[in-house]
């Protein structure tokens, strides 16, 4: 027997549970503590996409037991359930889903998660899974106890029967393996479903502790989000060797018509073009084209600028929730929020947002806390391998007030950072969805959308100091002016000086000053009004006297008035800008009011009321 | 008029400036020379480096200048209505303790009451012995052929630098003023960075020998120990040479006593002896003497750096020498001449400098 066919006969085919088997850290499950928040995070996955399409508020409890040398890992919703049938393949064979070939975000896409906890459960504690599921009130509750037959990637069931259940509807998974309890802040059981609380805010996650505490992580909305609908694939980015499969397997006689109901975006008259724009007959079957033809095709793709693709693929999580899910989770004291437009990239089309949260009781001194999120689940692992990273390093952030003790990574200072890709299909660099791959298209949302929310925290921060600046000059108005004021009068021995000029100049105001002398029976009144702001400041001006004054100038509005008069001036001075207003009144006539003005804030007037 | 009344009433001046810019709506404001070493200039008149006419504002647009103006007037009130109507005084320190009680006008360090003290002499062009305010430490010891009469709270007293003081020599009064030289056998006068080579040459009987009249400055000098040069050179006509540690530092001790300090500069006429020459230990007797050495640190190199860009150091003289010194790698103390025998350094070293400089 020849070598090649000595080995012929030893090459089979591997089933994808062993191979799994052999390579856990591929999906998550390489350490003792990680493979515990892994199977949470799968199971309360699991859990939101079902209670998403159903459109149930979801309510998760999680529990965490001890038993012996193994921990218990209890997952329970509110779902829908699963019919009986499907529980064993669902739960206990590999890549079986029902998201795999639909083009629509959500969380789970493969259809490997929770079986791959189940497998590592089996692997490490010979346990098989619980699996308890009903699909409503009155009907029967079924109880299954699974593992996977890892040779031929099929479940074996070895319990199903009814049971009662007091929920009305859901589902319970029970799953005992080796792992290791951490109560740390970020990398943590804890820390995972604190981050799913902020990107779900309409779910409640109940997590009981081994040690018995309890956290529970409140809705912050009723709203349930909107529903993601499957859409076909877009052209823009697409590769050759997707369109030639596309365009072999398609049931559509007619190339225009394939390409109208095959692809997002393109309608009959966008269709009729790109056949032109091809040099194909757009009656032509689309299975007879010839792989020149194909890349014509791709070629016309390019040229034509295709709308992008509709936004309900995608189900973001909204400006205001993002807001609502930080708030609930850190005390802040400003909040930015952003979402960018849906983009594609490779014929995928996902979408950015972005949260910053600054202030309040973060970490003054420490790097800001990035929250990484794809299809709304928390990205916990490999921070330094992920997009969302990578786009932060790269932002200036001493541009926005942030400091960055190197030039460059990530900024220090107290802020924390939301990012969220949303996309049919996110591109992690490994199965254990850790991290976000860096695809050119996506970090370049990511970059827009960080500058947007800095610019925002910019512009607060510069109104904060424009304020601490105001509180600074009353400081000095209130405090320091008098003081020097009268120590002047005492070492001088001289009557205290006014300050409201200097008052006015200081804090940019309209300063009315009025100067009275008495002359041959007769006051002379006379009013400077001094405009020491940058802008235009136009008011009226009041004076209200008991008798009619003579030698008004300039020449003002008389209202008479019940008991006496009120003469007014209508003015409008710039920047810098002063007047001069002068009248007398008999001597006798001494009861000034002070001066009034109207049409302005009180703040900004000194030496005057006003009204 | 008395001197006391003619300080309240330049005091009294600031205080009204600033009352009438109340009056006028004028921002109230003093406005100082700024006193940085890019702002001292030399003034041919007098020989000496003053304030040039960059100016800084204090002004209460601003809350740290609105407290600075608000301590000016407390301490002005402190000035006029303590000091010179009662005729009492107080140290800087004790004006730093004084400010406990004035609330927000209270000074967080005795830098800064000795800055506005400084500032004030600045405004009023006087000096703050005028406002009786006086320095914690003593002035120089002085050794020397000269008699002189002090005017002291208890009398006056009469004595003679070698025959009626101990072996440190008189110690000088903070307020100079009150001396009066009344005759002196002596040839020059030489001020003395360290106590140690001090108490060499009054050891040596080097003051009896060259009729010196020894200053013990005592490191960055006082107020009162450069006047006191001062006054030595300028009354009894007695040329002035500086001898000290041959480092950067030392080179900073001739220059507020030949041309004047970059704090000072206000007072620099009053202050500063022109003629006064840097007699040792230059960087070039390192090599003629062949000195024994320690090397320079960076903090060193750092500060003949900062003295090369130092307008007063700007001569050949002190170019060669710098430079030489930042070639060398090294200073030397005044008691290196110690290592070649403890008579070398009033045998050898310092009649040949003195010849050399054309002084005896």
């Amino acid at each position: 027997m020849e070598i090649a066919e000595e080995l012929a006969r030893q090459q089979k085919a591997i089933s994808v549970a062993e191979f799994f088997e052999k390579n856990r850290q591929i999906l998550g499950f390489d350490s003792a503590p990680r493979a515990l928040i892994t199977c949470v995070k799968e199971a309360v996955d699991n859990s939101l996409d079902a209670c998403e399409d159903a459109g149930i508020l979801p309510d998760i409890f999680v529990q965490i037991k001890r038993s012996g040398d193994y921990y218990q890992v209890i997952v329970e919703d509110n779902g829908p359930g699963i019919v009986a049938e499907e529980i064993p393949r669902v739960f206990a064979k590999l890549l079986y889903g029902s998201r795999f070939h639909t083009l629509r975000q959500s969380r789970g896409q493969q259809g490997i998660g929770i079986s791959a906890a189940v497998l590592y459960s089996q692997l490490t504690s010979g346990r098989p899974t619980k699996v308890i599921s009903k699909i409503g009130p009155g009907r029967p509750a079924n109880y299954c106890e699974l593992m996977i037959n890892t040779a031929k990637n099929e479940p074996e069931v070895l319990k199903a029967e009814e049971v009662e259940w007091e929920r009305p509807r859901g589902t319970r998974v029970e799953l005992e393996m080796e792992g290791s309890y951490v109560r740390s802040r970020r990398q943590s059981v804890f820390g995972s479903l604190k981050s799913a609380a902020i990107v779900n805010p309409h779910a409640r996650i109940t997590l009981v502790e081994p040690e018995g505490n309890v956290e529970v992580f409140e809705r912050a909305t009723e709203a349930l989000p909107k529903m993601a609908y499957a859409i076909q694939p877009h052209p823009a980015g697409i590769e050759l060797g997707e369109l030639i499969k596309l365009l072999r397997y398609t049931d559509k006689k007619k190339l225009r018509v394939f390409l109208k109901e095959t692809f997002s975006s393109i309608g009959s008259i966008l269709a009729q073009e790109l056949c032109i724009r091809a040099g194909l007959d757009p009656e032509r079957p689309p299975s007879g084209l010839e792989h020149e033809d194909a890349k014509k095709l791709l070629g016309a793709f390019k040229q034509i600028k295709v709308k992008a693709p509709p936004v309900d693929c995608l189900s973001p999580i909204g400006e205001d929730l993002i807001k609502a899910g930080l708030e609930k989770e850190y005390r802040l004291d400003f909040i930015a929020t952003t979402v960018r437009p849906v983009s594609v990239y490779s014929g995928n089309p996902f979408l950015v947002e972005v949260g910053l949260g600054f202030g309040g009781e973060l970490e003054k001194e420490s790097r800001v806390e990035i929250l990484r999120f794809a299809n709304r689940v928390p990205l916990v692992y490999q921070q330094g391998a992920c997009a969302v990273t990578h786009a932060v390093e790269s932002v200036s952030w001493k541009n926005y007030s942030l400091s960055q003790p190197t030039g460059a990574g990530v900024p220090v200072g107290p802020a924390v950072l939301l990012v969220h890709v949303a996309s049919t299909n996110i591109p992690f660099t490994s199965e254990s969805k850790d991290a976000v791959a860096d695809v050119p298209e996506i970090l370049a949302e990511i970059d827009l959308g960080l500058k947007e929310v800095a610019r925002k925290l910019r512009r607060y921060l510069s109104r904060q100091s424009s304020l601490s600046e105001r509180r600074e000059k009353e400081e000095i108005i209130r405090k320091i002016l008098p003081r020097i004021a009268k120590k002047l009068s005492d070492v001088l021995e001289r009557e205290e000086p006014d300050i409201g000029p200097v008052v006015a100049k200081i804090m940019g105001n309209l300063l009315v000053h009025r100067y009275a002398t008495q002359q041959n029976g007769l006051t002379e009144v006379k009013i400077e009004v001094e405009n020491h702001s940058d802008l235009l400041r136009a008011f009226k001006l009041h004076e209200v006297l008991r008798q009619e004054a003579a030698s008004v100038s300039p020449a003002a509005k008389v209202v008479p008035l019940g008991d006496g008069y009120d003469y007014h001036w209508k003015l409008s001075l710039g920047p810098g800008e002063r007047v001069s207003l002068s009248y007398s009144v008999p001597t006798d006539d001494t009861s000034f009011g002070e001066p009034v003005v109207e049409g302005l804030e009180a703040e900004i007037v000194t030496g005057a009321r006003v009204i | 008029m008395e001197k006391a009344e003619k300080t309240q009433e330049k005091l009294l001046g600031l205080a009204a400036t600033l009352y009438d810019q109340f009056l006028q709506g004028i921002v109230p404001h003093i406005s100082l020379p700024s006193r940085t070493k890019s702002n001292i200039e030399y003034s041919s008149k007098d020989d000496v480096w003053v304030y040039g006419d960059q100016e800084t504002l204090r002004s209460v647009k601003t809350v740290r200048g609105a407290k600075t103006l608000l301590k000016t007037v407390h301490l002005t009130e402190l000035l006029i209505k303590e000091h010179l109507k009662n005729n009492r005084g107080s140290t800087l320190r004790e004006i730093y303790y004084i400010s406990e009680n004035w609330d927000l006008a209270k000074f967080h360090e005795q830098a800064e009451s000795d800055r506005l003290i400084e500032d004030l002499e600045i405004v009023t062009a006087l000096q703050r012995e005028d406002f009786h305010v006086r320095p914690e430490e003593d002035g120089a010891a002085v050794f020397g052929p000269l008699r002189l009469r002090e005017q002291t709270r208890r009398g006056e007293r009469e004595m003679h630098c070698q025959e009626d003081v101990g072996e440190a020599g008189y110690q000088i009064p903070f307020n100079v003023d009150n001396i009066q030289f009344l005759g002196h056998d002596a040839k020059l006068v030489m001020a003395i960075e360290t106590g140690g080579m001090y108490a060499r040459l009054i050891e040596n009987g080097f003051d009896e020998e060259y009729g010196a009249i020894l200053v013990h400055i005592k490191g960055q000098p006082a107020r009162s120990t450069r006047r006191i040069i001062k006054k030595l050179n300028d009354e009894l006509k007695l040329p002035v040479v500086v001898f000290t540690d041959g480092d950067p530092w030392s080179y900073r001790i001739f220059a507020s006593i030949a041309y004047g300090a970059i704090k000072s500069a206000h007072l620099s006429e009053h202050l500063v002896t022109p003629a006064a020459r840097f007699l040792g230990v230059q960087p070039s007797d390192i090599v003629d003497y062949n000195l024994s050495t320690d090397k320079l640190t960076d903090q060193d190199i750092q500060a003949l750096r900062a003295e090369l860009t130092d307008p007063r150091f700007n001569t050949p003289y002190w170019e060669k020498q710098i430079k030489l010194q930042m070639d060398l790698k090294k200073k030397a103390e005044q008691q290196a001449f110690a290592g070649k025998g403890l008579d070398y350094v009033t045998k050898t070293y310092l009649p040949e400098r003195l010849s050399e400089m054309g002084i005896i």
